[in-house]
């Protein structure tokens, strides 16, 4: 500000401007405070444990604190390629005693059959010789050892221990996409037919994606039919829209499981027009077919709903401008009112996509083996196996590809377009 | 929709072409949820309609599955119900209060890093389900919140605000906030304003959203399925058991009741709506 300008004043003497950035300031803490309650407790209990699953996914202390000494002596192991010397051994021997006295020997024994098959007998083994106290600690200990069990004799399991030294791993995400750690360190595929957590993830971007496009080729023509019918009409067939999108998913998902049914009303109606002969009835049911139609059904709604909002805002002038001009209602359809229903495609491409590829109750119920997707295999790690380490790094890949797509969907369209209902 | 007189063949043809797709549309979304009315009637165990339905004979219906689903001998459903009623009220109740606040702060154009945090607000609606599933788990085992109501009432308020967050500030973008100015003017305290003036205007906002958030507990059961313990079982919890094992026709029976129920909140919502908007001053 120049010196010649008079500074305003407000009536209490204060300079107008730091008044006015007072205020300011004192409506951004007060806008702030509003929102913080939410903020305060979507942080604690969901942006925070969302961290912890990352934490969870690449944690891998449990062994690294469960042979201390062992890993200490297996620095000054040179030649990784023979065994290692008498001092590991002894460190090993000694860690392992003490897991033994705590109780927790069965633990490391499952923690390292995961990282080389057949550990868990050999450590067994050790367990039943420490208990009848057959070891004599003041002989060698790898003289010992290594007659327990010819495993032990072999280098692998050694080196197998090395690998669990590190405090964090990759390990769960490669397992997520079937690879592992290699013993020379490398990333190795896992054998061919053994490759199911791909089949999964393919099989649910293959589900997410002909969902999100049979919704849009079911979607599109009614969601034009209710913009361009009258209110009253309208008003009435959009109850078809919103009734499924307000009742239970899970009432939806057994209405299938009725109509889909061998002995079902949709098979009753192919033997009726001569479709199928009647005990010829197709299985519709716990395979795709009941995924692809139950998941459409239900996810239908979010995809007419963004292209109604946006659809209703165009002027039916427009597509009469480009008949007038000489377009045919195809060219006019195409060139004209096409283009400016894209937002709303987008948007509801996003939600039915996101929302499909995240799916695990429908695919469940309804899709037998061939029809669950990843979400259901991140269940099963939660509850069944109690992998949890595994489940969070699944989850967190599905994550990222979600942001991802959410990302680049940003980048297109805005996510402002999003409307509800 | 009729079409104007002088249309080319073809076009009409291609014009009933497109209203049978959208018939075949709209039957495809609304027929299925009426195959389990007259179903849930059956007077049979099995989930076909039988000869006497088909020929309307009375004896074929009754009301058999409705009587078991309410005095059933070791049926969960009471419980549930129950269950469901006082998670749904209390998610909804918190949801409400802690999103409308968010959305007034939000709509404020002096709010600091308004992107950054409506995102965080409105995550739980993006992230798929299981995954919010395994992190509200992880957090309530901590707590040691698992298989307590208080611990699903929390986990349905972290879903449902995302819901109110954008009703109400969807409303709010039509708020003239000169008469909050002049409430002010007049003497008023922010919260007598808020109370007298802001409310009252955002109402219809706030109790869709609160719908919204109602429906999300009421039906939500990936999440509860991780958190519950068998003293917590909710309707959905029931009605996976129950699908999973063996599809009853009393499952349908209790189908029937939350379809009436979706009816009832599927009416609300539409009137409110149409109410917000000649508020709003929206002509449609």
């Amino acid at each position: 500000m120049s010196s010649e300008t008079k500074q305003i004043l407000t009536t209490d003497g204060i300079p107008l401007e730091v008044s006015l950035k007072k205020a300011e300031k004192k409506n951004k803490i007060k806008a702030f405070l509003l929102a913080a309650p939410l903020l305060l407790f979507l942080v604690i209990t969901y942006i925070f444990p969302i961290g912890e699953m990352f934490m969870r996914s690449v944690d891998d202390r449990m062994v690294t604190n469960m042979l201390p000494k062992t890993f200490q002596e297996m620095e000054k192991w040179e030649n990784l390629e023979e065994l290692p010397p008498e001092e590991v051994y002894r460190a090993f021997y000694e860690d392992y005693k003490l897991l033994v006295e705590k109780q927790q020997h069965g633990k490391l024994g499952q923690r390292l059959n995961k990282e080389k098959n057949g550990f868990n007998t050999i450590t067994k083994k050790l367990f039943r010789q420490i208990k009848r106290k057959k070891i004599d600690e003041s002989a060698s200990l790898k003289e010992q050892i290594n007659k327990l069990h010819k495993r032990w004799r072999n280098v692998e399991y050694w080196q197998a221990i090395k690998r669990t030294a590190p405090p964090y791993t990759m390990a769960k995400y490669l397992k997520g996409m079937d690879m592992y750690l290699a013993a020379d360190g490398g990333i190795a595929q896992v054998e061919e037919d053994r490759r199911i957590h791909r089949i999964l993830w393919l099989r649910t971007l293959e589900i997410a994606f002909f969902v999100t496009l049979f919704c849009f080729l079911m979607g599109y023509p009614i969601a034009h039919l209710l913009a361009t019918l009258p209110m009253k009409y309208s008003n009435l067939l959009m109850i078809c829209v919103l009734l499924p999108f307000w009742t239970s998913l899970l009432v939806r998902t057994a209405s299938w499981m009725i109509l889909l049914q061998q002995q079902g009303i949709v098979n009753d109606f192919f033997v009726m027009i001569g479709l199928v002969t009647d005990d010829n009835r197709p299985e519709m049911m716990y395979n795709k077919v009941g995924t692809y139609v139950a998941m459409t059904q239900i996810l239908l709604p979010f995809m007419v709903l963004p292209l109604y909002s946006v659809m209703k805002t165009i002027s039916p002038s427009l597509m009469r401008a480009g008949k007038s001009l000489g377009g045919t209602p195809f060219v006019a359809f195409w060139k004209v009112y096409f283009p400016l229903t894209i937002p709303g495609i987008g948007a509801g491409c996003l939600l039915v996509f996101i929302l499909a590829i995240g799916y695990y109750i429908t695919p469940a119920l309804v899709g037998g083996a061939s029809g669950t997707l990843i979400s259901n295999q991140i269940a099963f790690h939660m509850k069944t196996t109690l992998d949890w380490s595994f489940a969070s790094a699944m989850g967190l890949m599905l994550l990222t590809g979600v942001l991802v797509i959410y990302w680049i969907y940003n980048k297109l369209v805005g996510v402002d377009n999003i409307k509800l209902g | 929709m009729a079409l104007p007189s002088y249309t080319e063949t073809r076009y009409r043809i291609w014009h009933y072409i497109y209203i049978a797709i959208c018939t075949f549309v709209f039957f495809f979304l609304i027929a299925p949820l009426f195959v389990i009315f007259p179903l849930s009637f059956n007077a049979e165990e099995f989930l076909v309609f039988s000869e006497g339905m088909k020929n309307l004979d009375p004896d074929a219906f009754s009301l058999r599955w409705y009587k078991d689903m309410v005095y059933g001998t070791k049926n969960p459903w009471g419980l549930a119900a129950k269950n469901s009623f006082i998670i749904a009220i209390f998610a909804t109740i918190g949801s409400i209060i802690l999103g409308t606040l968010a959305a007034l702060g939000l709509s404020s154009r002096h709010m600091p890093y308004k992107g950054l945090i409506m995102a965080t607000l409105i995550s739980p609606m993006i992230v798929p389900l299981i995954i919010s599933g395994v992190a509200i788990f992880f957090f309530m085992a901590k707590a040691g919140l698992a298989a307590t109501h208080t611990g699903i009432v929390l986990a349905h308020i972290i879903l449902g605000t995302p819901f109110v967050v954008i009703t109400v500030t969807a409303t709010l973008s039509g708020f003239d906030h000169s008469v909050t100015r002049a409430a002010a003017s007049l003497g008023s305290n922010p919260v007598n304003t808020f109370m007298k003036i802001t409310l009252p205007l955002i109402l219809p906002g706030v109790i869709s959203g609160g719908l919204f958030a109602f429906v999300t507990s009421f039906d939500e059961v990936v999440v509860v399925l991780f958190l519950a313990g068998l003293e917590n079982t909710t309707i959905p919890i029931q009605m996976w058991t129950g699908l999973r094992e063996q599809l009853s026709p009393t499952i349908l029976a209790v189908a029937t009741c939350l379809i009436l129920l979706s009816t009832l909140i599927l009416v609300t919502a539409e009137l409110l709506r149409r109410r917000s908007e000649r508020l709003r001053g929206i002509n449609r």
